[in-house]
């Protein structure tokens, strides 16, 4: 079966079927089949309308679940943006950014996901629908452990939420990887810093990604930078990564894995706040 | 039915909505163009604009395509950007094997179509999802910037007499950028029936067949599954004869992971569609050794009923008195080093089909050594060699891997029992699992100079894993020994070499035969010399380099053509230069350091005293046209026109003249194979001797002398002395069974001698020299290398076309890189390319060629090999300059940010 809905409820319905896959950009879909033949029901969200695109509203930002990473590096976006707009250009190739979405990056649920780091560091949430109606989950409920989500059958991710940052607010993501294109991460991490007139830290958001079954924020961090002055890195510490759970794998082990986070948030954050 | 827009056409076509753009492209709407490396977007081969956007077509449903309009390589032409890039990427040289050049060359209109003068960094960031494994990128990036720019430099074909060190275009290169070009899985007509393997899931394991006639019965489509009982001749093969040991499919227990066990024949449908974990098999998981320690483990299981200890062969070559002179050595130094096992990668899988024409096989595929897989394809079909003929497709990379048998033995079989063609193209996963791999080493090493700094003594023992059968474990466990001394004086010498099985993917020849392990350990422990001698290492290697009248470690004086202390000289002035650069950096920076490290490495041309002979048939056709049966086959290096440039040269007329007749057992002599850097050297003197020959039949025909030139002019031969001008008419003239006026054919075998017991003679009749320099900047705090440059300074002999020269050695620079920096094979884990990783376009520096011509009398026109010796010093002089930047010596390769890091931390103060 091969669906190709044109309307989110036509959408919903096809994704019913037992064991349905959806089919985004097709860039994580088609990887996994190479050699073995696409036998489940396939569900192309790629026409359904509505969904690709990205509009800013008085509260929050919400980039349809279609839209491609290439359409989040072109798109005009508040700098608070700026960490998810780097990790859009590190998403695999030009070729895999033009057509890989937002929602297959986090349907996928990879602990590599370039995506994750930087919407989690923006409080994203990711709205969803089926059969029976719509509801919003935060990002950090609906990637649920290693390659899982919280996506109920019939259910379909229809758009990525994130709340209206501050003007104030600064952004980067930092990626280690084993080579310089076409990589996936070692380690990743990103941050968004806002500061206050007197230069001290308002807010602070930091995600570390590809160290944990899922990308996790380092909310004793976040507390710590709150009120201060100068260069972050300097208080980051390896108490702050105690919520990490690196593995070994061929891209790294774990021990250097969180030696990387500890460097890779560190300079993120000196990138947000403009003093690295 | 799925219709849209191909290259501005209207099509139309009954593919089903899953299945892969690609395959759509490729298939029914039978442009082949576009290239399928992987099926998972590691790779870009199969780059094509959609709506004018680049996009992984093999990632993409044929039903996304639906109204869109999409254009491939095939339609470039049509646009002035897409017809200048091709014309640039033809001129610069930067299309090799050219498996790559489709997605580049579409990837570059995307980019051009939204730059119209882009950056090096936004070539970069537009090419970085395009894999290339021959050019190392730089005349690539170069191309983009030449179309860009308007200026396209394509060198004139040479008057007669100056093909020789023309900077021309391949000749066989309109085809590459025109994306017309036929690989092995390009020409497979429609019509075929389609071979899958079965192959195993463990390292080791027994197994047992189920119903299998059940099988066939239960899945329409399917014909016939082959298994060993099937084989007419005998189930083995392997490169070196007397060491052929690989079955082709399995029998009772297999080996390794990846081993096919049979093979199912059907229509294309049911192939596509098998699930193969369906097939009616047992496994039985026995326990597997998988490291040289664990294989030679008295306990372990024997791989071999012959090979008691697992030891395959072993290597040796001695001169002088080794404890001795290390006992009395003034300064000594002593390592342990590690090598990994490393892929070919080369971006087009094993790809091929055959059919039965009568009692005869044909058998089209991708390969480096044609007679190689005729011999052998024939052995196991129980046929005689002459009933077996191969045709080579283009071939998409090789780099060693290509001269095993891969899917020959498979199609054969299927076309020969269901008097159908067959057809089979490997995923990458098989293609990674079952296809050699570079021999991982471990070695060990002790070296003694005197307090004045020369060499004196080393002691050098290596073991090499080399999986689970022979392929060419012999050949780098003979070659390791020979050539362990490096480029350089050692009085007193001993080296032993092992070849151990183990329960892994069968290691086999890739660029250099063990020689890139071996440096890894002889240049390092050189600059350790260095270092405690306080020379510096760059003079310390000047100081000990071989020289025309020096004996090398096997006894051997070549009397001339020694260029290695050229090649050290060369790389002087930014030795200086850098090195002080580097240190000046270094003052002010904490966390990123800068070094500077150098590396020599010297390769013999050719099989190690065995006779490889090539022939070349050049042939006078009445229309006044050449014809050169050149049956070296051009893997991306360049035979093709090399071979032509040579020929032309020693006969006397234009190069132009030339028509190819390219490699086919029933149409080119035997030129051997494609490897030991030794095309340019062994085929290239047959069609020197060929060329010479054929002009002395023509000067005979005119009565004329030596000194005469000699002219064609549309069927007329003109010979011109100085008192005489004869006109022929060639349409006049008697014809020879192959339809020529005149034909010369000439062989030529490279005048070697057998070793003695301590590895002395002489194994080669020419070595090619070289030397690196690399730069780079450590991460100290993560270990990251970041290489900066790379200038490599290569004796060739004579140039004979310095485009492909350098093509050779910048490709061969970012295999070394490769090698150096992150790639490692581990049989069972990432069997893919975003797991295995190479380097990508933003990974390769730029890399500054010097070409040294100290001519070697016995090379055509003074010329060497460049293949492999290209790569050997890259990774050698990386880890040097590691070394320079940090005090960190790294003695397990790849230098991965992890080894490095833990290099730094255990640094001696």
């Amino acid at each position: 079966m091969y669906a190709r809905p044109k309307t989110i409820a036509e959408a919903t319905h096809a994704m019913a079927a037992e064991g349905a896959l959806a089919v985004g950009g097709g860039t994580d879909v088609y990887p996994a089949h190479v050699g073995r033949p696409l036998s489940r029901p396939l569900v192309d969200l790629s026409r359904v309308e509505g969904l690709r695109g990205i509009s800013e509203m008085a509260e929050c930002i919400r980039f349809g679940a279609s839209t491609t990473w290439t359409d989040i590096v072109r798109a005009e976006l508040p700098p608070a943006f700026d960490g998810l707009k780097a990790a859009a250009r590190e998403v695999g190739s030009i070729q895999i950014q033009n057509r890989g979405t937002i929602a297959g990056n986090l349907c996928n649920a990879s602990p590599a996901a370039d995506g994750v780091p930087p919407l989690l560091s923006l409080d994203a949430s990711v709205e969803l629908a089926s059969p029976t109606g719509r509801r919003v989950l935060p990002l950090a409920s609906f990637i649920t452990g290693y390659r899982r989500t919280a996506l109920a059958p019939g259910e379909i991710v229809t758009a990525v939420i994130v709340p209206r940052p501050s003007p104030a607010a600064r952004s980067a993501f930092v990626k280690l990887g084993a080579r310089r294109y076409l990589v996936i991460s070692i380690l990743m991490a990103a941050a968004v810093l806002e500061i206050d007139s007197q230069g001290r830290i308002a807010r602070a958001a930091v995600a570390v990604g590809a160290a944990s079954p899922v990308a996790q924020r380092l909310p004793e961090l976040e507390a710590e930078l709150r009120g201060l002055a100068g260069k972050p890195s300097a208080i980051v510490a390896p108490r702050h990564l105690s919520g990490l759970a690196p593995i070994d794998d061929v891209r790294a082990t774990a021990a250097y894995r969180l030696e990387a986070a500890l460097s890779a948030v560190g300079e993120a954050l000196d990138l947000a706040a403009g003093v690295a | 039915m799925i219709s849209f827009t191909l290259n501005g056409a209207a099509v139309c076509c009954d593919a089903s909505p899953a299945v892969r753009l690609s395959e759509v492209l490729r298939g029914p709407l039978g442009q082949t163009g576009t290239k399928s490396g992987c099926d998972a977007g590691d790779c870009g081969a199969c780059t094509v604009l959609i709506d004018g956007e680049a996009a992984c077509a093999c990632l993409v449903p044929a039903a996304q395509a639906e109204g869109t309009c999409v254009t491939t390589v095939e339609g470039l032409k049509a646009s002035a950007k897409g017809a200048r890039l091709q014309q640039a990427f033809l001129a610069r040289g930067a299309a090799q094997c050219g498996i790559c050049t489709p997605g580049m060359l579409v990837a570059a209109v995307a980019l051009l179509e939204r730059e119209a003068k882009p950056t090096r960094a936004l070539i970069k960031d537009a090419l970085g999802g395009v894999l290339c494994r021959c050019t190392g990128y730089g005349k690539i990036i170069e191309a983009v910037e030449d179309a860009a720019r308007g200026s396209i430099h394509a060198e004139a074909m040479p008057e007669p007499g100056h093909a020789v060190g023309a900077r021309i275009a391949r000749l066989d290169g309109e085809a590459k950028v025109a994306g017309t070009e036929a690989y092995g899985a390009d020409s497979i007509p429609p019509d075929v029936l389609w071979v899958r393997a079965i192959r195993a899931a463990h390292h080791r394991a027994g197994f047992r067949f189920g119903d299998i006639e059940g099988f066939i019965a239960t899945h329409p489509g399917i014909v016939r599954v082959l298994t060993a009982k099937d084989i007419p001749g005998r189930n083995i093969f392997g490169v070196i004869p007397p060491f052929a040991d690989q079955p082709v499919f399995a029998e009772n227990e297999t080996r390794f992971r990846g081993e096919a066990i049979a093979a199912v024949v059907g229509e294309r449908q049911a192939i596509d569609g098998l699930d193969l974990s369906t097939f009616p098999v047992t496994w039985e998981e026995r326990s597997p050794v998988l490291t040289i320690a664990a294989a030679l483990d008295p306990a372990a299981p024997q791989l071999q009923e012959k090979r008691p200890g697992n030891i395959l062969v072993r290597g040796h070559v001695e001169t002088g008195d080794v404890q001795a002179a290390l006992a009395s050595g003034a300064v000594t130094v002593e390592g342990s080093f590690e090598t990994a096992f490393v892929e070919h990668a080369y971006i087009e899988p094993e790809a091929g089909w055959a059919r039965r024409v009568g009692d005869r096989i044909e058998i089209t595929a991708s390969t480096q050594a044609p007679y190689m897989d005729r011999d052998d394809t024939a052995a196991i079909m129980g046929l005689a060699p002459e009933a077996i003929r191969i045709i080579p497709s283009a071939c998409g990379g090789g780099f060693g891997s290509k001269l095993d048998l891969s899917l020959q033995p498979y199609v054969a079989l299927a076309a020969w029992v269901t008097g159908r063609p067959a057809a089979m193209v490997y995923t990458r996963p098989e293609s990674l699992q079952s296809t050699t791999k570079r021999h991982p080493a471990i070695m060990r090493s002790r070296m003694a100079a005197t307090r004045d700094g020369k060499l004196l003594a080393m002691d050098f023992e290596g073991d090499f894993n080399t999986g689970a059968y022979s392929s060419w474990g012999p050949t780098v466990a003979n070659r390791v020994p020979v050539h362990a001394s490096g480029p350089y004086v050692v009085p007193n010498y001993r080296a032993n070499t092992r070849a151990v099985l183990t329960h892994c993917v069968p290691s086999g020849a890739f660029r250099g035969f063990g020689v890139p392990q071996t440096v890894v350990a002889q240049e390092q422990m050189l600059d350790m010399l260095a270092e405690r001698l306080g020379l510096d290492a760059l003079d310390f290697r000047i100081r000990n380099a071989l020289t025309d009248t020096t004996p090398t470690v096997t006894g051997q004086v070549m009397g001339d053509g020694v260029g290695i202390r050229d090649c050290f000289e060369a790389l002087k002035p930014q030795w200086t230069q850098l090195r002080r650069a580097a240190e000046a950096f270094n003052a002010t920076s904490e966390r990123f350091k800068r070094g500077v490290g150098v590396a020599g490495m010297f390769y013999g041309c050719g099989n190690t005293s065995l006779p490889n002979p090539s022939t070349i048939r050049f042939g006078l056709k009445p229309d006044g046209r050449l014809s050169l049966h050149q049956g070296a086959v051009d893997i991306g290096q360049g035979s093709n026109t090399v071979i032509a440039q040579i020929a032309a040269d020693a006969l006397g007329l234009a190069l132009s003249l030339i028509d190819l007749v390219s490699p086919d057992t029933d149409l080119t002599p035997d030129c051997g194979k494609t490897s030991a850097s030794r095309q340019t050297f062994v085929t290239g003197t047959a069609a020197e001797r060929a060329g010479r020959a054929l002009r002395q039949q023509l000067l005979r025909l005119a009565n004329a002398g030596e000194g005469a030139t000699l002219s064609l002019d549309s069927g007329t031969l003109v010979v011109r002395d100085d008192t005489v001008i004869r006109s022929m008419n060639l349409a006049d003239l008697p014809r020879d069974a192959f339809g020529y006026v005149q034909c010369a054919e000439a062989t030529f075998d490279p005048p070697t001698s057998p070793l003695d017991a301590n590895g002395q003679g002489v194994p080669y009749a020419v070595y090619g020299y070289g030397a690196h320099l690399a730069e780079v900047e450590v991460d100290t705090r993560l270990g990251r290398v970041h290489v900066l440059g790379i200038v490599a300074a290569h004796d060739v002999g004579r140039a004979i076309n310095p485009i492909l020269v350098e093509g050779q050695i910048e490709g061969g620079v970012a295999q070394g890189i490769g090698m150096a920096l992150m790639e490692e094979f581990t049989p069972g884990r990432g069997e893919n390319l975003h797991d295995y990783l190479i380097p990508t376009i933003g990974d390769v520096p730029p890399i500054q060629s010097i070409l040294v011509e100290r001519a070697s009398s016995a090379g055509p026109f003074g010329a060497k090999g460049i293949g492999e010796q290209a790569l050997i010093p890259t990774a050698p002089a990386i880890l040097n300059a590691i070394h320079h930047a940090t005090g960190a010596r790294v003695m397990q390769i790849p230098a991965t940010p992890e080894r490095v890091l833990a290099a730094i931390k255990t640094r001696s103060p």
